[in-house]
C-alpha cells in the first residue's frame, strides 16, 4: 500500500447545502426537546455543555483573579472556597465527563458503524434531561449560596463541618451520573448490536474503539460514585457514623470509594478525546494509522488497568505503607498503554502528507500537553515523590496538563473536524488557526509556571500564599487570560459560520469514514439504505476508487 | 417519520411486528440489543450495591462482636418468611414469562398480579420488622440505645445474660451495623418499589394484550430485574442474619 497517497482536497465552491436534512427535518422547539434522533440530541449537549464550561471559566477566572496578588484581597477565604468548588465540580460533571461522548460520540457513533440510531434512542433522550437536571440543581446549589467542600467532597469535611449546600450538589452529581451511566449503556450495546454489514470490529474507527472503552468505564465506575454520594447524604441527614469514626466509621471508606470513580474517570474523560485524535491524524496524514491493533487494544487496556490504580490519590491518607507501594507499582503500569497511543500517532505521522488545517493544530497541541501531563503523572505515581507533590501546584498543573490540554484540545480538534458534518458550513480557516495557537500559548503560560510554584511548595486550594510565589502567579494569570481570549474566539466564529461559512460538501477532508460518506448535514435517516462495509477503517485507496467511479457515473449520466 | 420497515418487508414474507422501532434491522436485532441493554444496566446494579457490600465486609472484619450481637437482634423468622414470598413472587415471574411466550393473556395477567401481590407481602413484613427495630430503639442516630448491648437481659432461669455484654466502646460499633442493615435492605425495598411500579404499567399493558402475540422482550426484560432483585436478598438474608448466629452460652 503506498502509505502516501496525497488526494487533492475537493472543490467545494460547487457544493451545495442539501434541501432536507437532520436540521430542517422537523421545525420548532418541542421538535428539538421531544427528539430521539441522536444527531439532535448530540446538538442539544453541545450547547448545554458550552453553556457549563462558560460558567466553569467565569469561575476559573475569579480564581486566578484572587491568585494575582499574595494578599487575600478579592474574596473571603469561604467565598475562595465556593469558587474553587463550583469550578470543579462543573467543569468534571457538566463538561469534561459529557464533553467528547454526549456530543460528537453521540451524533458520529451510529454513523460511524453504518446504524440509523443509537440503540435505545428515548433512554439517549433521558440521559440528556438527567444532565439538565444535574446542571439545574447545580446551579441551584450556586445560587442558593455555593457549596465549598471542593470537587471530592472530603468526609468528614463534606459531613460535618460545613453548613453549605452540599445535598443539593451531592443530588446534582447523583443525577447527572446516571446520565453518564445511561450513555455508556446506550453506546456498548449500540457497538455490540448494530453494527452494518461488514463492519467487524477491527474495521470500526478507533473513535468507536474509545468510545467503548470510556463507555466500560462509566457503566462499571459511575455507579460506584453514586452509592459512595448516597451514603454521603444519609450520613448528612442522619448522622449515621459509616464515614464518621467516633461512631466507628472510617473517613478512609469514602476515599475508595470515590477514588474507584473518580480515578477511572479521569479517563472517561480522556479517552474519548483520544479517539478524536486517531481519526484527525490519520485524516490529515493521509495514512492508516500506524498499529491500528494496538491503538485499539490500548483503549481496552487502559480502561481496565484504570480499575486498579485509585488508591494513588490516596498516599497520604494514611493507607498502609504496603498498599501504597503496590497501587504505586500498578499506577506505572496505566502508563504503558497511554504511552503506545502517543509512540503510535508519531509513526502515524512519519512519512505522511500532513497538512496543517485547524484540526491537526489542536491534535498537535494534545499530543505535546498529553504527554506533559501523563509523565508528571509518573512523577506524581511514585510514592516518594508523590508525598513531596500532593495537595501542590503541581498536581494542579498535571491534572490540567491532561484534562484541559489534553482532553480539551481534543474536543475542540473534534469539533472542527467534524463542524462542516455537524451544520454543512465550513468554519473560517485562519482565524481557527489563530485561535489554536492562542490556546496553545495561552494554556502554557497558565500552567507550566504552576509545575513549578508546586515543586516549590506552594498548596493548592487557598487563597493567599507567601509573596516570593508572585511572579509565578501573575504569568499564570496572565496566560489564563489569553486562554479566555483563545475559547471566546471559537464561540463567535463558529457562531457567524452557521450563516455565512462556504458550505462544506460531503467530504470536505477527503477522509474515510461513514460519516463522511454521506450528506452534510446527515439525513435524520443517515443512509439511505443500510451500508455493506467492504473495506478496513483509513483506507485511502479505497476512497480513491471510489471517487474515481463517482467521476465515471457522472460523465457517463452527464 | 415514516416506518421504513414497512418497505423491508414487502421482499421477506416474514411479518413484523409493530412493536419493531424504525432504526433496527430486524427484530431480533431489537430484541437481543434489548435485554443486552438490560443485562448491563443490572451490571452497574451490582456496582451499586457492591459498595455497600464493601462497607459491610469491612466494618464487620472490625467490629466483629458488635456486628454479632447486633445480628442477633434481627428476626430471623420474619427474615426466612420474607425470604420465601421473595422466592414464590419470582417463582410467578418465571410463570409469567413463560404464559408471555406461549401467548396465554388471562394468565399471563394472573400470573404478573400474583407476583406483585407477593411483592407487597415482602414490603409488609419488612416494615413490620423496621417499626420493631424503632420500638427497640435500633434505628441509628440520636434516639440509638446501646443499654441493651451493654448489660443484655438475664435470663430468668439461668440467672446469665442471655447475650455477651459488650463493652460501652464496642456497644457503639453496634449502630453501624444498624446503619449497613437500614441503607442495604432499604435500598433493596426501594428497588422492589420501582418494580411493583413497573409491574403495574406491565399489568395494564399485558391486559390489553400487548404482550400476547409475540412480543415479549418488556416481560422477558422485566423478569431478569425482579430476579436480580430477589438474588440481592439472598445475599442480604444470610449476610446480615444468619451469619455467625449461635445462642450466647
Ligand atoms: C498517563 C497516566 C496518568 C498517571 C500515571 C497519573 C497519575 C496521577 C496521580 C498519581 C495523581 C495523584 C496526585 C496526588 O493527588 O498527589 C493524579 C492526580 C490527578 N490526575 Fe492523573 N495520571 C494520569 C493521567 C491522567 C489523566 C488522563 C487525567 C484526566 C483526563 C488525569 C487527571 C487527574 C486529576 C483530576 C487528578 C487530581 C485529582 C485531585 O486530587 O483533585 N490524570 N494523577
Ligand atoms: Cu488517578
Amino acid at each position: 500500500m503506498s502509505a502516501t497517497t496525497i488526494v487533492s482536497l475537493p472543490d467545494q465552491a460547487t457544493a451545495q447545502m442539501p434541501k432536507r436534512s437532520y436540521l430542517n427535518n422537523e421545525h420548532g422547539l418541542l421538535s428539538w426537546l421531544l427528539t430521539a434522533d441522536h444527531k439532535r440530541i448530540g446538538m442539544l449537549y453541545l450547547l448545554s455543555i458550552t453553556f457549563f464550561f462558560f460558567i466553569g471559566g467565569a469561575f476559573a477566572g475569579l480564581i486566578r483573579l484572587e491568585l494575582l496578588t499574595p494578599q487575600p484581597d478579592l474574596v473571603a477565604s469561604d467565598t475562595y472556597n465556593k469558587f474553587f468548588t463550583m469550578h470543579g465540580i462543573v467543569m468534571i460533571f457538566l463538561f469534561l465527563v459529557p464533553s467528547v461522548p454526549a456530543t460528537l460520540g453521540n451524533f458520529l457513533l451510529p454513523i460511524m458503524i453504518g446504524a440509523k440510531d443509537l440503540a435505545f434512542p428515548k433512554i439517549n433522550l433521558l440521559s440528556w434531561y438527567l444532565y439538565m437536571a444535574g446542571g439545574i440543581f447545580t446551579l441551584a446549589s450556586l445560587v442558593l449560596g455555593g457549596v465549598d467542600t471542593g470537587w471530592t467532597f472530603t468526609t468528614p469535611l463534606s459531613t460535618h463541618y460545613l453548613n453549605t449546600h452540599v445535598l443539593t450538589t451531592a443530588t446534582a452529581i447523583f443525577i447527572a451520573g446516571f446520565s453518564s451511566i445511561f450513555t455508556g449503556l446506550n453506546f456498548i450495546v449500540t457497538i455490540h448490536r448494530m453494527r452494518a454489514p461488514g463492519m467487524t470490529w477491527f474495521r470500526m474507527p478507533l473513535f468507536c474503539w474509545s468510545q467503548y472503552a470510556a463507555s466500560l468505564l462509566m457503566v462499571l465506575g459511575t455507579p460506584v460514585l453514586a452509592i459512595a454520594i448516597v451514603l454521603l447524604a444519609l450520613e448528612r441527614l442522619f448522622g449515621i457514623g459509616v464515614f464518621d469514626p467516633a461512631k466507628g466509621g472510617d473517613p478512609l471508606l469514602f476515599q475508595h470509594l470515590f477514588w474507584f470513580y473518580s480515578h477511572p474517570a479521569v479517563y472517561i474523560m480522556i479517552l474519548p478525546g483520544m479517539g478524536v485524535i486517531s481519526e484527525v491524524i490519520s485524516t490529515f496524514t493521509r495514512k492508516r494509522v500506524f498499529g491500528y491493533t494496538a491503538v485499539a487494544f490500548s483503549s481496552v487496556a487502559i480502561a481496565l488497568f484504570g480499575f486498579f490504580v485509585w488508591a494513588h490519590h490516596m498516599f497520604i491518607m494514611g493507607v498502609s505503607n504496603y498498599s501504597a507501594l503496590v497501587f504505586s507499582l500498578l499506577t506505572m503500569l496505566v502508563a504503558v498503554p497511554s504511552a503506545i497511543k502517543i509512540f503510535n500517532w508519531a509513526f502515524t505521522m512519519q512519512k505522511g502528507s500532513i497538512t496543517f488545517e485547524t484540526p491537526m493544530l489542536y491534535a498537535f497541541g494534545f499530543i505535546g500537553l498529553f504527554t506533559i501531563g501523563g509523565l508528571t503523572g509518573i512523577f506524581l505515581g511514585s510514592l516518594g515523590m508523590d508525598v513531596h507533590l500532593t495537595e501542590t501546584y503541581f498536581v494542579v498543573a498535571h491534572f490540567h496538563f491532561v484534562m484541559v490540554g489534553g482532553m480539551l484540545m481534543a474536543f475542540l480538534a473534534g469539533i472542527h473536524f467534524w463542524w462542516p458534518k455537524l451544520t454543512g458550513r465550513m468554519y473560517p480557516e485562519s482565524l481557527s488557526k489563530l485561535a489554536a495557537v492562542v490556546t496553545f500559548i495561552g494554556f502554557n503560560l497558565t500552567f507550566l509556571p504552576q509545575f513549578v510554584v508546586g515543586y516549590l511548595g506552594m498548596p493548592r486550594r487557598y487563597h493567599a500564599y507567601p509573596a516570593e510565589y508572585q511572579v509565578l502567579n501573575v504569568l499564570s494569570t496572565a496566560g489564563a487570560t489569553i486562554l479566555g481570549v483563545g475559547y471566546m474566539l471559537p464561540i463567535l466564529y463558529l457562531g457567524w459560520s452557521l450563516k455565512y461559512g462556504a458550505i462544506a460538501g460531503n467530504n470536505p477532508w477527503q477522509a474515510t469514514g461513514l460519516e463522511w460518506q454521506i450528506q452534510s448535514p446527515p439525513l435524520t435517516e443517515n443512509f439511505l439504505e443500510t451500508p455493506i462495509i467492504t473495506h478496513e477503517a483509513y483506507d485511502y485507496e479505497w476512497l480513491e476508487e471510489k471517487m474515481k467511479l463517482e467521476k465515471q457515473e457522472v460523465t457517463h449520466v452527464g | 417519520m415514516p416506518r421504513e420497515h414497512a418497505v423491508h418487508d414487502e421482499h421477506d414474507e416474514h411479518h413484523s411486528l409493530p412493536q419493531l422501532r424504525h432504526h433496527f434491522e430486524t427484530e431480533e436485532q431489537q430484541r437481543e440489543a434489548g435485554s443486552f441493554g438490560m443485562w448491563l444496566f443490572l451490571l452497574t446494579e451490582i456496582m451499586f450495591f457492591g459498595g455497600m457490600f464493601m462497607a459491610y465486609l469491612l466494618y464487620r472484619n472490625w467490629y466483629y462482636p458488635a456486628f454479632a450481637a447486633a445480628s442477633n437482634q434481627l428476626n430471623v423468622p420474619l427474615g426466612a418468611i420474607n425470604t420465601a414470598i421473595l422466592i414464590t413472587s419470582g417463582f410467578f415471574m418465571a410463570l409469567g414469562v413463560w404464559a408471555a411466550e406461549v401467548r396465554k393473556k388471562s394468565t399471563l395477567v394472573l400470573m404478573l398480579v400474583l407476583t406483585a401481590v407477593f411483592g407487597l407481602a415482602f414490603l409488609g413484613v419488612k416494615s413490620d420488622e423496621y417499626y420493631e427495630k424503632y420500638e427497640k430503639h435500633h434505628i441509628p442516630g440520636n434516639s440509638f440505645n446501646i443499654s441493651e448491648f451493654v448489660n443484655p437481659p438475664i435470663n430468668a432461669k439461668t440467672g446469665k445474660p442471655t447475650e455477651e455484654p459488650l463493652m460501652p466502646d464496642m456497644a457503639q460499633k453496634t449502630q453501624v451495623f444498624f446503619f449497613l442493615y437500614f441503607a442495604m435492605t432499604g435500598m433493596h425495598a426501594f428497588h422492589m418499589i420501582i418494580g411493583l411500579f413497573l409491574l403495574v404499567w406491565l399489568i395494564w399493558r399485558a391486559q390489553r394484550g400487548d404482550f400476547t402475540s409475540g412480543y415479549v422482550a418488556p416481560i422477558e426484560n422485566f423478569g431478569l430485574y425482579w430476579h436480580f432483585v430477589d438474588i440481592v436478598w439472598l445475599f442480604l438474608f444470610p449476610l446480615l442474619y444468619l451469619i455467625n448466629r449461635h445462642p450466647f452460652k
